[in-house]
């Protein structure tokens, strides 16, 4: 990092004011995250003070009425529906990066990504809207009722391949030309071009992608709302319906009061927790396994 | 310097937070605070802004919650109008409530159902899992995708009232949270059973949604029914306040009661007192 606070040659009053107005900024920028963490601790302490942790996981189950606070099955929810999109996604979206840069004509390559980068700009609801009245009736006929893990995590793997795709597409550009050439030179052919020099000096751009779709998975609402039949349940297959914390938030806050509202300002805090803690580990383990390349 | 810029903030933050308060003071007295059921609160939306036009000043400001919060709302006195889509329960007595219109609840089925009534006993066992295939009550062999609301919402509260259900007994496979969602739900899924508000169901199944509105008690889900006072799974649209409605309130509440609110009441799928 350059500081250019002791560089005495600029000291003009605009400098000193960017420079303020900037930290200024930046500070607001963290501090909102303080704050946003702050409210949501503020706002779940009734819950936490009165019913307490343990009974979020030892309760017979989610019932507010009966003030019964049992999460587990909701985080579950959440966890199978966001691994199993990641798991569809990740492949389909590098792979049809690649393809994009190595085997389809430019004109068609152009195309693809002109249409992936529409898919990105979808508003969720509609993805939600089309899985109620297309997906979800599909999936019915095989196997009712249709709302299901698995319709959630088939419009979850369409909203996020086009994150992991346009990620991975930047972070394929710029692998430096002079690899692709010397590989080339060496008589590489073009499978063993992406998979032995392109896929390693891209791994952390790819997995920057991954992460950026896991997030956005583990946030999204509407559209789970509206294609995961909201049960409380642990699923047993994917045909079975689920609720996410994400879903159980929007479904019941408007009509929660008291320990009910405070009980759901917990279930945010946790999907907080679980967007650090998963943020954490995949930083731990990209520090750990992947080779930075060299500018 | 860091200091002196704080203070700066905080003083223009003080100022802000200053003028704000005086605009609040100033307005008392000519604003109406309405806060309660999300089934009211669209049409005491534009009742409110019909009201205002025609008494200049007047500020009618309406937020959703529930009609519990409606309720709490009153009663600590951060309201100054409850809305609730329910009657007022027993131990609410001490609480004003003012009728302005009626909704009724419906069960709806996808229009290629074969079954055309159910009683409220099969209906019970549908929900509770007594019964868990449409054979079992005259219908083709297929498993019931039974439709229930999400916990808090009042169209839930009165359906288990009315088939004396708890909601930990119902076993559903879709939960949902509004009617339009509801109404989706049963026109994508042939055997799917589910309840929503009758005025959104029968506009919906008259433009074309393929729903069919089950009759209750052999007497027809229908507006006209549910307005006769004759359709039993029904509800009135109620405003509450603290103490007898007086002054501002007073003239609002008989506003909102009164026919000239009526087209605004219809165009929400309600039910106005008089026809």
């Amino acid at each position: 990092m350059i500081s250019s606070l002791n560089n005495i040659s600029s000291r003009s009053k605009g400098d000193f004011l960017l420079s303020w107005s900037v930290r200024l900024l930046a500070l607001m920028a963290g501090g909102l995250l303080l704050l946003v963490v702050s409210f949501l601790i503020h706002e779940s302490w009734p819950a936490l003070r009165d019913i307490g942790l343990a009974r979020f996981f030892h309760d017979p189950d989610w019932s507010p009425i009966d003030e019964s606070y049992r999460l587990t099955a909701m985080i579950w929810g959440t966890l199978l529906a966001t691994a199993g999109a990641i798991l569809l996604s990740a492949p389909l979206g590098i792979l049809s990066a690649i393809f994009c840069h190595f085997y389809a004509p430019p004109l068609l390559s152009r195309g693809y990504r002109r249409m992936v980068e529409l898919l990105a700009g979808i508003p969720s609801v509609v993805f939600g809207f089309w899985g109620l009245v297309v997906l979800v009736p599909i999936i019915g006929r095989w196997h009712p009722p249709g709302t299901s893990l698995l319709a959630g995590i088939l419009i979850l793997t369409l909203m996020i391949i086009p994150t992991i795709m346009l990620v991975a597409h930047a972070s394929i550009a710029h692998v430096p030309i002079a690899y692709i050439h010397s590989a080339s030179a060496l008589g590489f052919s073009r499978g063993s071009l992406i998979w032995h020099v392109v896929i390693p000096t891209t791994k952390v751009g790819l997995f920057t992608g991954i992460l950026l779709g896991l997030a956005r998975a583990l946030g999204e609402t509407m559209a789970v709302l509206m294609v995961c039949g909201n049960v409380v349940q642990t699923p047993s297959h994917l045909f079975d319906p689920i609720r996410t914390l994400t879903a159980n938030i929007a479904l019941e806050m408007s009509y929660a009061l008291a320990d009910h509202r405070a009980a759901l300002f917990v279930s945010g805090l946790l999907l907080m927790g679980l967007v650090v803690l998963i943020v954490s580990l995949a930083e731990g383990l990209r520090h750990r396994n992947f080779h930075v390349p060299a500018k | 310097m860091a200091v002196s810029l704080l203070a700066t903030i905080g003083v223009i933050a003080l100022c802000t937070i200053c003028s704000l308060d005086a605009s609040l003071a100033q307005a008392e007295g000519h604003k109406l605070v309405i806060t309660g059921s999300s089934t009211m609160a669209p049409l005491v939306a534009e009742i409110g802004k019909r009201f205002e036009t025609g008494h200049p000043g007047v500020r009618i400001d309406v937020q959703t919650g529930g009609s519990s919060r409606g309720i709490a709302d009153v009663i600590n006195g951060v309201a100054d109008i409850g809305m609730a889509s329910r009657a007022l329960k027993s131990q609410e007595q001490h609480l004003h409530g003012s009728v302005i219109a009626q909704d009724g609840i419906t069960i709806i089925l996808h229009r290629s159902n074969p079954i055309r009534e159910l009683t409220d006993d099969q209906i019970r066992a549908i929900y509770t899992g007594g019964v868990t295939h449409w054979n079992q009550v005259g219908g083709p062999d297929a498993p019931i995708t039974v439709v229930n609301k999400a916990e808090g919402r009042s169209t839930l509260e009165l359906f288990l009232d009315y088939f004396q259900v708890s909601n930990r007994d119902i076993h559903p496979h879709v939960v949902i949270g509004d009617n339009e969602q509801g109404i989706k739900t049963v026109a994508g899924n042939p055997h799917a059973i589910g309840y929503v508000s009758i005025g959104t169901a029968q506009y919906d199944a008259t433009h074309g949604i393929p729903i069919r509105l089950l009759p209750l008690q052999h007497i027809p889900a229908t507006i006209e029914t549910v307005r006769e006072g004759t359709f039993p799974l029904s509800r009135p649209l109620t405003l509450v306040t603290k103490s007898p409605p007086a002054g501002l309130i007073k003239t609002f509440i008989d506003f909102a009661r009164s026919s000239q609110v009526n087209d605004l009441i219809l165009k929400q799928y309600f039910l106005p007192l008089q026809g």
